[in-house]
């Protein structure tokens, strides 16, 4: 375990340096002994691959007191069992309209498109955290034949329920926001919405697997 | 009903409080106040509690029409508001009688100003605050920035200071248009080298045309990190100055993205935030280095001054 103020009123814990399921579990763990603790010194926890931020109330204490509180909760990691993930179905109509990039994904990697489609609806993957915006779940690893460089410039707007790769993560945007990920198809669920609890489809730990539509299926699946 | 109708659009006009912190779990950044100090002494003008929502302006106000008769300030930056032709000040609480026009200008200074008005803004509360989110269009008034016509509810006030002014002491405490942002160490910060470090303290940057509530875009010197590979994606902090690839700085702002892959070379403490706020593009900062200490009590010190009571007024 690693500490690192980040700013006046945060510490970073890293609990590994690399993007892997046992360091994430570390992760997970802490999380959870520390929003079951909530301390009352605790603004915020932000989780990642493989930090933890912590922001915490200046007033009531410092980097170095949090810094022994984190490191008496992680002294019960090695006990802490996480609850089993639940599994996430996402449909996903992929390329034409819905996903713009599909095509250039396939020719850069050299494969036909329906592969890619397979390539990326065969895997199972592992919600690493949520960030950028509210509900956008990093979600890894994409498979190594498809794992494809952001966009050179991003774009001003995707639409919401986008399917987007880039690197090795896949991820769904929540929200019609600015992006530079490779979209490759699209959900007609809405993986955020604020009248539903919980608001957000994907959570942290989550098992999501995207199942291949039709562009009928879609359009019915958006009415209901 | 008691409330106040929008007449006429302004350029960014949304309902502030003190934001929603605690939801990084689930994405959400707390978004509030650009300015919170701003926020919070309106607030105590018009007999609020400190962190009731009100309406945050910026650049340029809009006009607007109160049902019943109130009392309301605004704080932060000069927007040369007038109440029926009258000029009105800002730090300082006016009555307004049923059906007066409150017309606010064009900024003489900074970025923003707060309407706080007695009773507060009331909206439908998202996961605890009256914040607008305008990336996802979530909490204060529809999601969204104020369009003509729009007609917000005002709370019932409990005591009233109609005429209160807020003192020159607590004014010059502030110090409101320092041109400098103190900072701490930021995470990444031995990523760069101690030249590069000399020219982000010793260098001028420009707010770019590209800033706004997620965060503000600078232009200075480029400051490369000695980094060979991107970094893996981390949790950021709110005022963390990060650099892109191509050597320039973004400060994360209120309604900043929670995670992030560039490195941070430092992070504006606590109590300056809020001059963050006011910073408006073509204007010039400079970055001073603070330890945590020096950021613990100039934080302490801000506080003292926003709970110290009615030695706030004249």
């Amino acid at each position: 375990m690693r500490f690192r103020a980040a700013s006046d009123s945060a510490l970073l814990v890293y609990l590994g340096d690399e993007i892997s399921l046992e360091v994430h579990r570390r992760v997970l763990a802490l999380l959870q002994i520390l929003q079951q603790e909530r301390p009352g010194w605790l603004i915020n926890l932000q989780p990642a691959y493989c930090s933890l931020l912590v922001t915490f109330d200046p007033l009531q204490i410092d980097h170095s007191e949090v810094e022994a509180a984190v490191r008496e909760f992680a002294s019960h990691l090695p006990e802490t069992r996480l609850p089993a993930a639940r599994l996430i179905e996402i449909p996903v109509c992929y390329g034409g309209g819905f996903g713009p990039d599909l095509q250039e994904v396939a020719v850069l990697h050299g494969l036909p498109a329906a592969q890619i489609i397979e390539l990326h609806s065969l895997r199972t993957y592992h919600a690493y955290f949520l960030g950028f915006a509210p509900g956008f779940a990093y979600l890894g690893d994409l498979a190594d034949e498809i794992a494809t460089p952001r966009l050179a410039t991003p774009r001003k707007i995707v639409p919401a329920g986008s399917v987007g790769i880039a690197g090795k993560q896949t991820a769904v945007y929540p929200f019609a926001t600015p992006g530079g990920w490779r979209l490759i198809g699209r959900t007609p669920l809405r993986v955020f919405a604020a009248e539903r609890e919980p608001m957000e489809m994907i959570a942290i730990g989550d098992e999501v697997r995207f199942q291949p539509i039709s562009a009928e299926e879609f359009r019915a699946l958006e009415s209901t | 009903m008691n409330s106040l109708t929008v007449e006429a659009p302004g350029l960014l006009t949304t309902v502030q409080d003190l934001g929603r912190p605690g939801f990084g779990i689930r994405g959400i950044s707390p978004s509030g106040a650009a300015d919170p100090v701003a926020l919070q002494l309106g607030n105590l003008l018009v007999g609020n509690a400190q962190g009731s929502a009100a309406l945050e302006m910026t650049m340029m106000g809009r006009n607007f029409i109160f049902s019943e008769p109130t009392t309301i300030a605004l704080a932060g930056s000069d927007f040369a508001a007038t109440l029926n032709g009258q000029a009105l000040d800002t730090w300082r609480s006016y009555s307004v009688a049923a059906g007066e026009n409150l017309h606010v200008g064009s900024t003489r200074g900074g970025a923003r100003c707060y309407l706080c008005v007695a009773g507060g803004i009331e909206v439908e509360p998202f996961l605890g605050s009256a914040s607008t989110h305008l990336v996802s269009g979530l909490g204060g008034f529809a999601g969204r920035s104020l369009r003509k016509g729009d007609v917000l509810r005002v709370g019932n006030a409990g005591t009233r200071f109609a005429e209160r002014t807020l003192s020159s002491a607590a004014l010059r405490i502030l110090q409101l248009h320092k041109p400098m942002l103190r900072v701490t160490d930021g995470p990444q910060c031995d990523l760069f080298s101690a030249q590069t470090v000399r020219s982000f303290y010793e260098s001028e940057f420009r707010v770019t045309e590209e800033s706004n509530r997620l965060g503000l875009r600078l232009e200075g010197p480029a400051l490369k990190s000695t980094l060979q590979q991107e970094m893996i994606t981390e949790g950021v902090t709110l005022g963390a100055i990060q650099i892109t690839p191509s050597g320039q700085p973004i400060v994360l702002f209120v309604e900043q993205q929670t995670t992030g892959g560039y490195p941070k070379i430092a992070n504006v403490i606590g109590a300056d935030l809020f001059r963050i706020g006011q910073l408006r593009p073509r204007d010039s900062i400079r970055f001073e280095r603070v330890s945590f200490a020096q950021a613990r009590a100039a934080w302490l010190e801000l506080q003292q001054l926003l709970t110290s009571g009615d030695t706030l007024f004249a």
